[in-house]
């Protein structure tokens, strides 16, 4: 094989390669996007209804439930100027507490009732996940150092 | 007195690294033997004043030191001895020092192991290394500097944070950095190549064997990462497509490529520009995964810093090592000739393939992992890319990587005849195909076409690759002989391959059949899970070290057999952190997980109880393919590399110099 042509099969074979996984990543991507949003944005209704998304806040001290008969839990979400409630099935995440930076990912209902398949909190009392520390310094109601804002 | 002489040897450290990185490439530029002498003895003054360096901050941990800021945050008096000295590369300071020792353990290795290279190329290799490593102690000085002192010492310590209270977070650091940074002993020497213009089979038997020592601990690392995140994260994950698991397995799969390409570059002396390449890109990744954990522009578990500094300074060294050496690469890459012949259907082509295919998918794991922080570094919006991405991306890129594995091995180099090749592995293919589809067919069921593809393509794994073996064995006359005369290479390359078969199994298994409940469970409830009763016979406080814990009593029964876990729900006292410690119980063929959830009212509490077939399996196949690494590792073959390369060494100097 001379020389030339195997420089156009590693071309054509990287090209292909290439291709296929930009495609597969394209189709992929489209799938599993999941944009934020803040509670405020979801109180103006620019949430999508029927796609999944994540929304972040603080967790509204005095506002957890818990169904006596099942895992169902219910909370709101705040970034200071908004409150989403959320439902959830299932344990949380060991550091969820009141005051607590979280992300949760679901849908909207009709009702306005975020049903969330996953909450997510971080190992580390000091460390908000940089969204919702966003959301607040956006929403300007609640310092995001808000260590002094749970007591 | 000891944190400022530990300071002081991170100075001296620094120092030994500038004379390193200058000297000795100044002279081979020159052709000064004396500057390319520096070499050597600075390397392992500066392996030596980075031991002294970290031994001082571990034993600020020892003592209890909370002048040091470090230790104060990290560490805690009612912490266990064993996990303070861990605690040293627990938090980011700690864990740079760490990576710029091993980075100093490597030049050791590299002056010690290197007595068949020519004085200018080692004084390459070292200086690249020297200069490699005066970005990282600069950037621990200047930005994160563990020794620092705090005015007014607390009483004590912040403790270390509960999750990386562990075993497995304790070695998976050191092994994954031993990867991380072994890498850059591929990289120097493929740069030293380039600057020297001395791209040979010569070089590729050379850089071989470490490049397969890093890739040994990179596999370690990420095994044992992943086995930390299962039992200790508390939900029975394994693998979360994390962007820090990421940053660990791109470097992982691009090194994968190296090993492969190093073969071809070394038997054949082909593929020469591509190794390099690869081996650039290698070190590239790792410095990559050292920036994503390091500067905290993540979301994940692992990113404990943030501090913008340190990000811009790893952004910036980060754009020097790998723009350096790429622009370098482009100026000497249409030097680098490859004067060998082989055919379409070859050996050669399909190692070519399977690089190809490795480092697409480590492609794609980068764009799914740095596509949000662009978007997000744009302004464009937040998003985050979930793990289905990554699972729809790679299995397909994944599935011929598994075939080529199996056939490649099968291929002569040079030209192959493919139906004689097909001939030979037409039974292994309706062999697999039948064992695949009826062992899934009878022990799980009759429709899973998923699983019957997945098993199918381990059998074809393990098949071809004990059928290679023995092809390869049978050439002698008798079984004994046959086995003795294989080199550990073949040895190697065969349990590697087995080990990617287990891993398959396991993956394939444990992720169609594991049964997962998250349920409410009263005092001496039963529930029955994948034929398994879990009772629930209550909590009871115990007390640790440095925390208080509730723990569970669960019985399992299953046939007779009896089994008690005991989970526990840990409260830290000093960082006032929750932990969920689960209750495994491990076996060959499934693993039993119960987790404690939360506290509900009449000592009922949630919890999650797994059924997860095949889980050590995953482990395994990991280890495997290590214990693979480390036979090939361990031919003979590089041992004699030095004679060899002294002959290379004594003809190829007269033209090196002119």
């Amino acid at each position: 094989m001379t020389l030339r042509r195997r420089r156009m099969l590693m071309v054509t074979a990287i090209l292909t390669g290439v291709g296929v996984a930009v495609f597969l990543a394209l189709t992929a991507f489209q799938k599993n996007l999941l944009y934020f949003y803040t509670p405020s944005q979801v109180a103006a209704g620019e949430a999508p209804t029927g796609y999944p998304f994540r929304v972040g806040g603080l967790v509204v001290p005095g506002s957890v439930q818990r169904d006596p008969n099942s895992l169902t839990v219910r909370f709101a979400v705040t970034d200071g100027s908004a409150e989403v409630p959320v439902a959830y099935t299932g344990i949380l995440p060991d550091l969820f507490r009141e005051g607590q930076g979280i992300i949760s990912v679901g849908q909207i209902k009709s009702d306005g009732l975020f049903e969330a398949t996953e909450v997510l909190a971080k190992h580390d009392e000091n460390y908000m996940p940089p969204e919702v520390a966003a959301s607040l310094k956006q929403g300007g109601k609640i310092n995001p150092d808000y260590n002094a804002w749970r007591k | 007195m000891i944190a400022e002489l530990g300071h002081i040897a991170l100075i001296m450290g620094l120092m030994m690294a500038l004379l390193q990185g200058t000297f000795p490439l100044a002279g081979a530029a020159k052709g000064v033997p004396l500057w390319m002498a520096i070499a050597r003895p600075a390397g392992r003054a500066q392996c030596f004043f980075l031991l002294v360096s970290f031994l001082c901050l571990a034993a600020s941990f020892a003592a209890n030191d909370f002048s040091v800021l470090y230790v104060a945050r990290n560490s805690n008096t009612a912490l266990p001895l064993y996990y303070r000295l861990s605690a040293v590369w627990g938090a980011h300071e700690g864990s740079m020092l760490l990576w710029a020792l091993i980075l100093g353990f490597w030049t050791l290795a590299v002056t010690i192991f290197s007595r068949s290279l020519t004085e200018e190329f080692l004084a390459r290799v070292l200086g690249i290394m020297g200069l490699i490593s005066v970005g990282i102690l600069l950037f621990i000085l200047l930005t994160s500097n563990p020794f620092e002192r705090l005015a007014n010492p607390p009483v004590d310590g912040n403790d270390l944070n509960p999750l990386l209270q562990d075993i497995g977070m304790t070695i998976h650091p050191p092994m994954l950095y031993m990867g991380y940074v072994g890498l850059s002993v591929a990289f120097s020497f493929a740069v030293a190549a380039l600057l020297g213009g001395s791209l040979d089979s010569a070089w590729a038997r050379w850089s071989r064997p470490w490049t397969l020592v890093a890739w040994i601990f990179l596999t370690l690392g990420i095994t044992l990462g992943s086995w930390w995140a299962y039992y200790e994260l508390g939900w029975g994950g394994w693998w979360f497509w994390d962007p820090v698991e990421n940053a660990s397995f791109m470097p992982w799969l691009v090194a994968t490529a190296l090993i492969h390409s190093l073969a071809v570059t070394e038997k054949r002396g082909a593929f020469k520009a591509w190794t390099v390449l690869l081996a650039i890109f290698a070190f590239s990744l790792s410095l990559l995964g050292t920036f994503l954990v390091r500067s905290g522009v993540l979301t994940s578990v692992h990113a404990f810093a943030s501090d913008p500094a340190r990000g811009l300074f790893i952004l910036l060294f980060l754009a020097i090592v790998i723009g350096g050496s790429l622009f370098l690469y482009g100026l000497r890459a249409p030097t680098i000739k490859d004067h060998v012949r082989y055919e379409f259907v070859s050996k050669e082509n399909l190692l070519l393939l399977n690089n190809i295919l490795l480092v697409t998918a480590a492609g794609s794991i980068l764009l799914g992992t740095l596509y949000p922080l662009v978007l997000d570094a744009l302004g464009l919006g937040k998003i985050s890319v979930g793990p289905p991405y990554f699972s729809t991306v790679f299995a397909p890129l994944m599935a011929p990587v598994f075939l080529l594995a199996g056939i490649a091995p099968m291929f002569p180099w040079r030209q192959a005849s493919l139906r004689k090749i097909f001939g030979r592995v037409e039974k292994l293919v309706i062999l697999s195909f039948i064992m695949g589809v009826t062992s899934v067919a009878m022990f799980w069921s009759f429709r899973d076409i998923q699983t019957m593809a997945g098993i199918t393509m381990a059998f074809w794994l393990a098949a071809t690759a004990v059928y290679t073996f023995w092809s390869r064995a049978s050439l002698r006359q008798g079984v004994l002989s046959g086995f003795r005369s294989q080199s550990l290479t073949v040895y190697g390359m065969t349990l590697a391959h087995i080990g990617l078969a287990v891993f398959l199994v396991g993956v394939t298994l444990s992720s169609r059949y594991s049964v997962e409940k998250t349920i409410r469970m009263a005092l001496n409830e039963t529930f029955v899970l994948a034929d398994y009763r879990f009772t629930f016979r209550g909590v009871a406080r115990i007390d640790g070290p440095n925390y208080t814990a509730e723990r569970g009593d669960f019985e399992v029964q299953q046939d007779g057999e009896r089994i008690v876990l005991r989970p526990e729900k840990r409260a830290y006292h000093v960082q006032r952190n929750t932990m969920t410690e689960a209750a495994i119980d491990a076996g060959p063929l499934r693993d039993l997980y119960v987790a404690l959830g939360e506290p509900m009212d009449h000592g009922a509490w949630s919890v999650r109880l797994y059924y997860k077939p095949f889980m050590r399996w995953v482990w395994f196949g990991g280890l495997f393919m290590m214990a693979g690494g480390l036979l090939s590792v361990s031919d003979r073959r590089y041992r004699l590399a030095a004679k060899r390369a002294e002959s290379w060494a004594s003809a190829a100097s007269p033209k090196v110099a002119g």
